[in-house]
């Protein structure tokens, strides 16, 4: 993987895209839609602070 | 008014014999949404989890797109071109709305893991949809107006999209003064009210019980009477509304 | 009681634990504080991602830096607008009624709903107009009204055929040939653009107030230069160009499906690859609102248990 990435970046202009074939993604694109994935992984895992107190 | 009527008082009452639209209409949304089903204090203990917070901050990021949007707006299109002020303005305009795509996103994706339209919910995720549909429509709107070589491309190639289906000629995204109005007033309505909406339901409905869970689990027996019940004595109505904030 | 386990997932109300309002153990929860919270905490975020990344504001393009730029390029724009043969000119509906090149979806020409609402004719729009709205309209006006239809599309498109044979495409390395006022209206055309005169009268239109740029980025889009600039920042609809944004700045990563489908078959070398995209778009989005109703696509988060991950606290202590 780090490979792949290392060698698909092309920094055209003020942009930097990764990609191969036809498929090429912006870097700000990918960071964004990795965090996502991230938070969603963490939202499952992470443990919630304990309840406030039961009524 | 000579018909005989009851004295208002300040606590809401169920009337059964309101005769007028409006009493008809205040009966009907009392019912569904009673203010202690509207703003709770408690929430079931399943709600026990970083997935809840995904809704919460998307309607956060919300805000700060509107109050950013109408900072930028009050000061015309071409101040942030110009101002360094107005250049931050522009990005925290842009970045609250990154953040309320990726917030609304992961909250989707959670949503549909807890298969949340179960139970009478299905409107609840329609809503949902829209409001992502909608918004996804407002920022459309929104890259157009930036009166840039961005704008300029996007609004260039958007018209293809557009004339394709027929609706170029009236939706005319190379029209700024047009777009403004979408921009500005109609979308961020529109938005405004589905969420509402979406908001609503979530609490006419209370939020969705686990997947599996069972009548025999712990978490259904073990339950207290909520103390803030400020609603008169339990009618026929008001029975199946038992405890909790469902 | 015996132990009923609700792992339907239904959208229907039924008798289940999802349908019945909530009678269990309940927690403490201030609603208006952690709204509060969770506004302050955002706005720390926005603010603090603004401070650092900024956001991207490329400068727009004008018809006097396109000519001043690309004067090749744009003579040759002028002259297919002359002639007739740019794309604008070529479009169809809503800018004029070309015949057969609307988009269809099967049969379906939504195209050609609207009719020609916003009319654009690409010769005295974009090229006799101007001129004559000029300090000084070229004397060369005169023969190009004097001439007929097919005077014009003969001129021009002898012209457009040698402005392509030239070195470098460069109007003044063009072979001698019958090109009437095409010449001498295309250069006069240019002049007027680098001058910044164009950017003026063809905005404009005549007006004092006018913010309706159709015409200035239809005649822009005609050219090399304009869809060039934009292919150099990846935003072409072949590059995933729906998506992205200029420089590093994150783009519309929410339209990823939609660029998708213009990278692929049967979209990408369709005709109608906008009507068939839109109109995959619009069914898949369907789909997706009405998934409650739809089974077996609903009932993946029982056969996939990711929740059991978000409510491990209450399958624990159950």
């Amino acid at each position: 993987m780090p490979g792949w990435l290392v060698a698909g970046v092309a920094t055209v202009g003020a942009g930097t895209y990764l990609g191969w074939d036809g498929f090429t993604i912006q870097l700000g694109n990918l960071i964004v839609i990795v965090a996502m994935l991230v938070l969603f992984v963490l939202a499952l895992v992470l443990p919630f602070p304990g309840g406030k107190g039961r009524k | 008014m000579t018909a005989p009527t009851k004295p208002t008082h300040s606590v809401p009452v169920q009337d059964d014999d309101a005769h007028t639209w409006t009493g008809k209409a205040r009966r009907w949304m009392l019912g569904k949404l009673p203010p202690d089903k509207l703003l709770p204090e408690d929430q079931p203990s399943y709600v026990m989890s970083w997935a809840y917070v995904f809704g919460m901050g998307a309607i956060a990021s919300l805000l700060w797109i509107i109050v950013s949007g109408v900072v930028l707006g009050l000061n015309g299109p071409q101040w942030y071109h110009v101002s360094s002020l107005g250049s931050f303005i522009n990005s925290t305009h842009l970045w609250s709305v990154e953040l309320f795509f990726m917030f609304m996103v992961v909250h989707l994706w959670l949503k549909f893991w807890m298969a949340a339209w179960r139970g009478g919910r299905a409107l609840t995720w329609i809503t949902g949809m829209v409001s992502f549909v909608v918004s996804i429509v407002a920022a459309f709107t929104g890259y157009l107006l930036q009166t840039n070589f961005d704008s300029q491309w996007i609004a260039f190639e958007a018209k293809d999209a557009l004339n394709a289906v027929g609706v170029g000629a009236w939706f005319n995204v190379t029209n700024v003064g047009q777009l403004f109005v979408w921009h500005i007033t109609l979308l961020p309505l529109a938005v405004g009210a589905v969420v509402v909406l979406h908001v609503l339901l979530v609490r006419v409905h209370g939020v969705v019980p686990p997947l599996e869970a069972a009548g025999s689990d712990a978490q259904l027996h073990d339950s207290d009477p909520a103390p803030s019940q400020t609603l008169p004595p339990v009618t026929a109505q008001e029975s199946t509304k038992a405890g909790g904030a469902a | 009681m015996a132990r009923k386990e609700s792992s339907s997932t239904s959208w229907r109300k039924t008798d289940d634990l999802a349908s019945r309002p909530w009678t269990g153990r309940v927690r403490e929860y201030d609603l208006l504080k952690e709204l509060t919270i969770g506004v302050v905490v955002v706005g720390l975020l926005v603010l603090g991602v603004s401070a650092f990344l900024g956001s991207p504001d490329e400068p727009s393009v004008s018809l006097k830096s396109w000519a001043s730029a690309a004067p090749a390029d744009f003579v040759a724009t002028a002259t297919k607008e002359l002639a007739g043969t740019s794309d604008t000119a070529g479009y169809g509906p809503p800018y004029n009624a070309t015949p057969d090149v609307s988009q269809k979806i099967g049969p379906l020409d939504l195209q050609s709903l609207s009719g020609v609402r916003l009319p654009v004719d690409t010769a005295n729009d974009f090229v006799v107009g101007p001129l004559e709205a000029s300090p000084s309209p070229p004397a060369a006006l005169a023969e190009w009204k004097a001439a007929t239809d097919q005077q014009h599309s003969d001129w021009a498109a002898a012209y457009s055929d040698a402005l392509a044979a030239a070195p470098d495409n460069d109007p003044s390395k063009v072979a001698a040939g019958a090109y009437g006022p095409v010449p001498a209206l295309t250069g006069s055309l240019l002049e007027m653009a680098r001058s910044g005169a164009l950017d003026g009268v063809l905005q404009g239109g005549g007006n004092f107030y006018n913010m309706d740029y159709t015409r200035s980025l239809l005649f822009l889009g005609d050219g090399g230069y304009f869809p060039d600039l934009a292919a150099s920042q990846h935003l072409s609809g072949d590059q995933w160009g729906v998506m992205n944004e200029t420089g590093d700045t994150p783009g519309q990563s929410w339209l990823w499906l939609f660029s998708l489908l213009y990278q692929v078959e049967p979209f990408k070398s369709s005709p109608s690859v906008d009507a068939l995209a839109v109109f995959t778009m619009l069914v898949l989005t369907a789909l997706l609102t009405l998934l409650p109703f739809i089974p077996g696509l609903r009932s993946l988060p029982r056969r996939l248990p990711v929740h059991r991950l978000i409510w491990k606290d209450y399958y624990r202590n159950r």
